[in-house]
């Protein structure tokens, strides 16, 4: 089963709003790009037309790894807004 | 509430995980008044556990809510795998005292468990108010006075109870914590796969209601710190592993970390376990992994830290632990706030009496004990050699073909010396006497 399909069957509550910013300055001169690996959730790519790295915050478990793994600050993250984001039904 | 709402409370405690309804419980049975806020829908809803929790602690720190607690399966049978590239070696444990009463540990699920304790909470005069995330603290004088949430609303309070997880930005917020270094930290994917209960009970050989908890470690992390886990529950297991932050940052080649789940659930211990079954969630949580070393300050004017946001987690390597801590530092920081409220006196000195009673308690006493568990992880020989060499002596011993076989004892000696005489082994060995 990949990733998008476990993904999807959990409930998220999607804002309009991100809840994680990248600073796309820093991302850019990051040589290692650990949030490509880190993220339980696959869910940090770089746009092959832009060049910028993006993250799908609709699908996000809010473990806060990336966060913690972009050692060079490079990420603005939150947790999504109450009443938002995912509601896990197991735990 | 209203957009510009103001409310003062005597305590506003930020998160509804095991910790902060632990001290929201016992203060609302004391007649405290007290308001829990929690950003999910529902207390559970963001929370993840392995997971297996202990139930002497927490029949000690909270007695007589258990009785009708949703718990899953008991726990009766418990086995650590080793796990080489194309071989494992498991031991398992039956006993007899884990089938009496009362049971020693449960298997658990986290929002079917949290969402009962928030009423609870509720039955006893606590106000949970979910969908609600805290975003800053109101500081005054230096002093913590209350939580802004979103633009808006606040809550005043005579203090403030972080207990809102492994992140904290309470306790950022309050100066209490350091920025996270990825080697305190582990990042864990679960998944919950559904089978039917008599499934399960065939498949593990487990009676009705009891259950079966295992660890793995060694390949299955492909080289980095770490280790699985598996669990049953009533209609379900739980499937998954962990894997040291820091770990994955500094292998080469990288590995993304989503993928180890799917060749973990490909080996075929696990697959015939599992086959045929629903998988009905997909989860992650960070887990501290820093102990004593990578601890924030826990008191300050008008704050307590308690559970995860107080770095309480432990890998104790054949076990690893958190809802307990949860359950004993919520128990304690309560009992801290009512003494305090006795007084009127809300001060890091005055509330400094939760450090006290977390020192003497298990919480850090184990902590403390097994501070050196992580470092000595960190020897990746515990995850490549010593299960590879494990599986290749016992499968030395059990394979039989057409050529004569040797004693047990001369096998045994001539494989050990091989694999274990050597000066890395004995520094190994060294190194696990400091756990």
């Amino acid at each position: 089963m990949n990733i998008e399909t476990k993904l999807g069957l959990d409930v998220f509550k999607i804002d309009t709003e991100p809840h994680i910013i990248i600073n796309q300055e820093i991302c850019g001169a990051c040589e290692e790009k650990f949030c490509l690996y880190v993220c339980p959730g696959k869910l940090y790519s770089i746009n092959r037309e832009t060049g910028d790295m993006e993250v799908e915050c609709s699908g996000c478990l809010e473990c806060g790894t990336c966060m913690i793994a972009c050692v060079h600050g490079a990420l603005d993250w939150n947790y999504a807004r109450g009443g938002f984001g995912v509601q896990f039904r197991f735990g | 509430m209203s957009a510009a709402d103001e409310e003062k409370v005597e305590v506003v405690i930020v998160g509804a995980g095991l910790a902060g309804l632990s001290t929201a419980y016992v203060l609302a049975q004391a007649g405290v008044d007290t308001v829990i806020v929690e950003r999910g829908d529902y207390p559970g809803a963001k929370n993840v556990t392995g997971g297996r929790i202990y139930m002497h602690p927490l029949r000690h720190y909270l007695p007589g809510l258990w009785e009708d607690a949703p718990l899953e399966r008991h726990v009766t049978r418990e086995t650590l795998t080793m796990m080489a590239e194309d071989s494992s070696t498991s031991v398992t444990l039956d006993s007899a005292r884990f089938r009496e009463k009362p049971y020693h540990s449960y298997t658990i699920l986290r929002s079917k468990f949290d969402r009962w304790f928030g009423d609870k909470v509720m039955e006893a005069g606590g106000f949970v108010l979910p969908k609600y995330r805290a975003d800053d603290l109101i500081m005054e004088d230096g002093k913590v006075a209350g939580i802004i949430m979103g633009e808006e609303d606040e809550i005043r309070a005579d203090v403030v109870v972080a207990a809102d997880g492994v992140l904290s930005l309470m306790a950022e917020k309050a100066g209490l914590r350091q920025a996270q270094q990825p080697k305190h930290f582990a990042v864990s994917a679960k998944e919950v796969i559904e089978l039917p209960p008599e499934a399960i009970e065939e498949r593990f050989n487990l009676g009705a209601g009891e259950g079966a908890a295992q660890l793995f470690f060694g390949a299955l992390t492909e080289g980095m710190l770490g280790g699985g886990f598996l669990y049953t529950n009533i209609d379900s297991i739980s499937l998954g592993l962990v894997v040291g932050i820091e770990s994955v940052m500094e292998r080469e080649p990288k590995i993304e970390v989503h993928e180890l789940i799917e060749d973990f659930k490909a080996r075929p211990e696990i697959r015939n376990l599992i086959a045929d079954g629903e998988t009905v969630e997909y989860s992650a949580h960070v887990i501290p992994e820093g102990g004593v070393n990578a601890m924030p300050r826990l008191a300050s004017d008008g704050i307590l830290v308690v559970g995860e946001a107080a770095g309480f987690g432990l890998n104790m390597l054949l076990t690893v632990r958190g809802m307990e801590f949860a359950v004993a530092s919520g128990v304690m920081a309560a009992e801290t706030i009512k003494r305090a409220r006795e007084k009127g006196d809300y001060s890091a000195a005055s509330l400094s009496h939760y450090e006290d009673l977390v020192r003497e308690s298990f919480v850090l006493k184990d902590l403390h004990t097994f501070r050196n568990v992580l470092s000595t992880l960190e020897n990746p020989r515990l995850f490549n050699y010593y299960p590879q060499a494990v599986c290749d002596i016992f499968e030395t011993l059990m394979w039989i073909d057409e050529n004569p076989k040797p004693k047990i004892s001369s096998t045994v000696i001539r494989e050990g010396i091989s694999k274990f005489l050597n000066w890395s082994t004995m520094k190994d060995v060294v190194g696990m006497l400091r756990i």
